[in-house]
């Protein structure tokens, strides 16, 4: 909401507060003011420092001249402690944390759509209540026990029930980003389904629809631009996770041939080479470059989220 | 007269067919609602169920013993404390500060668009990247080296968004007739807010303060590579066993390595520092969600 600027009638309340307020109200005040537009225009100064170090530090790699960028992006080798030849390249890990978003939303987007549908279309006061703290307390879980319960307890269901050799693989990374990122896809979805206008609902009501048929063809459509930024905000969450699929995925690094392989994903090898790199090196350059891209990864996911719902909040 | 519409009419086949789709669709999602929830609630049972030989308030008290493989976990503990402490201190001042520009001052114009952006796209970067922005800034540009204050101010930035969306919805949930009372008897724009503004909606700002100790909390990547440390030697029951330049073990971080970097780690450690890292995280939710239901619930407009 913004207050437009409030005109005070000048000609009596200036004489007024010039009479009774100390020089140093008036100053304190002014300050205070300041301090406020600093802190207001502090989220733009943080989002931009980020981006600047972070790129500080890959630019002399970047920019090194042995280091080619088409290698980085394409090239599966990824030997960065070996002594002879040194090789950055970061697809596997690319790969790695598309498959495990890719699986994770193939779960969350058709269980979070559905919990969203029920949560603001079937159920009643009471139950909508319980069920949206009960999300709201699921988003709260940190990302490191999520991590812990795929390595204990999600690993253990699936060497048992698939089979795999090794409980660490994609899909229990999947099915872990899967539970972190319904609670987002839900709370968003409902909030899409929620914009609707009841006269829409009221009109297919009026026409004899039932609840299923008023879903599926009035309300779905009506909010599809919601549900679209719901489900993109939730593979923003996927692809920036770290710690969960650090523990999770298991650390192969290469191109996985089934979803019972172990892969690596682009924040995982941070979180776990960063520790050994020396700073300054190459290797370490190498990781804040992978950071760089995950930031404009990020970035573009969340603007062009912001942008649809932007769009909804306009009409 | 009968108003009953299964009975106003005479059934169809197609009328029935339609309920009978009714009916699916909604146990349809009622199942997908639950297939979200009740796997979770029975992990977090067997987590206790795993956790529960460990589990005692000596546990959180002591000190771990043997290469962390037994005792408890009291460095971790207060190294949790001493980082969410110090990064509320700083992101809570200027995310609601932030909130007020944003909610108070700020016009519909390209600026504050890109403000609004920022926030957002605060709130999306991953946690990871985070973490190096702390490496890069605060660990070498700025000196500070690896210790508690490179650590808490990562936390501090990346908390950040939590407090100013929760503190804007606050401010904006004040209704502005009462600004406008304030402004005609001829308070300034700050002591408007400072006087009417603040106080009404200082339990939706508390909300958010809150929700920011739970996230920072639970945070480990962020710490991680800024100030976090595997282990350090502290004093049974010392509670300021750390100084602000040193670096300090961490819950979150602790889960971390004992169950995966150190191996022979007595079974029921991990569980438990899991059961307690998970229990502070949503106690402390808890307690913003029922502040928020009370303060709804006494609204007088």
């Amino acid at each position: 909401m913004t207050v437009p600027d409030s005109k005070q009638p000048a000609n009596f309340s200036f004489a007024v507060r010039e009479a009774h307020r100390p020089a140093w109200a008036v100053f304190g005040e002014r300050t205070l003011t300041g301090l406020i537009y600093l802190c207001g225009i502090s989220a733009i100064v943080f989002v931009l420092s980020i981006f600047v170090f972070v790129f500080k530090e890959a630019a002399p790699v970047l920019f090194g001249g042995k280091f080619s960028l088409a290698q980085f992006l394409f090239s599966t080798e990824w030997y960065p402690t070996s002594e002879v030849n040194k090789r950055y390249g970061v697809l596997a890990m690319i790969v790695g944390t598309f498959s495990v978003t890719g699986v994770a939303m193939v779960i969350a987007v058709p269980f979070g759509l559905g919990a969203a549908i029920y949560i603001s279309e079937f159920c009643g006061p009471k139950v909508k209540e319980t069920l949206k703290i009960v999300i709201e307390l699921l988003a709260a879980i940190p990302s490191v026990v999520w991590g812990f319960i795929g390595l204990t307890v999600m690993s253990k269901l699936i060497v048992q029930y698939t089979g795999a050799p090794v409980g660490v693989n994609i899909l229990n990374g999947g099915i872990i980003l899967a539970l972190m990122s319904v609670p987002i896809i839900v709370s968003i979805g409902e909030d899409a389904l929620k914009a609707v206008p009841d006269s829409f609902r009221e009109a297919g009501i009026a026409l004899g629809a039932t609840r299923w048929q008023l879903i599926w063809r009035v309300l779905m459509p009506a909010a599809k631009n919601g549900l679209l930024a719901a489900v993109l905000l939730g593979v923003g969450r996927g692809v920036g996770e770290t710690m969960a699929v650090l523990m999770a995925t298991g650390h192969a690094v290469h191109i996985p041939s089934g979803i019972l392989d172990s892969v690596r994903t682009l924040t995982a090898n941070i979180a776990a080479e960063l520790g050994e790199a020396p700073a300054g090196s190459d290797h370490y350059r190498v990781l804040f470059l992978t950071g760089v891209l995950l930031f404009t990864l990020t970035f573009a996911v969340n603007l062009i989220a912001d942008l649809i719902v932007r769009g909804i909040r306009k009409k | 007269m009968n108003r009953d519409p299964k009975t106003m009419f005479t059934e169809t086949p197609l009328v029935r067919s339609k309920f009978r789709q009714e009916a699916a669709a909604k146990w349809i999602f009622a199942g997908m609602a639950a297939a979200m929830i009740v796997p979770l609630l029975l992990i977090l049972g067997y987590l206790v169920e795993r956790a529960w030989p460990s589990l005692s308030l000596g546990f959180i008290l002591d000190v771990p013993i043997r290469g962390m493989k037994e005792g408890g976990i009291w460095p971790a503990f207060v190294g949790t404390i001493y980082l969410v402490f110090i990064s509320l201190a700083v992101s809570a001042p200027i995310g609601i500060l932030a909130a007020v520009y944003l909610n108070e001052y700020a016009k519909d114009n390209w600026l504050n668009r890109i403000i609004n952006l920022a926030v957002i796209n605060l709130a999306g970067v991953p946690s990871i990247v985070h973490a190096l922005f702390g490496l890069g800034a605060f660990v070498y540009a700025a000196k500070f080296g690896y210790s508690i204050i490179s650590a808490s101010l990562t936390l501090a930035i990346m908390t950040l968004p939590v407090i100013v969306a929760s503190t804007r919805e606050a401010l904006a949930s004040v209704p502005r007739s009462f600004r406008e009372a304030c402004w005609n008897v001829g308070a300034t724009r700050w002591q408007t807010i400072q006087a009417i503004v603040l106080p009404n909606s200082i339990s939706g700002i508390l909300t958010g303060v809150i929700l920011q100790v739970s996230r920072a909390a639970g945070e480990t990547a962020p710490i991680m590579f800024t100030g976090a440390v595997f282990f350090k030697a502290v004093q049974k029951g010392d509670l300021f066993p750390y100084q602000l330049h040193e670096q300090c073990m961490a819950l979150s971080m602790h889960l971390y390595t004992i169950s995966t970097q150190v191996p022979g780690v007595k079974e029921s450690i991990p569980f438990a520092t899991a059961v307690v890292l998970l229990g502070l995280v949503l106690v402390v939710n808890a307690a913003a969600i029922t502040l928020r239901v009370w303060l709804r619930n006494r609204k007088k407009w």
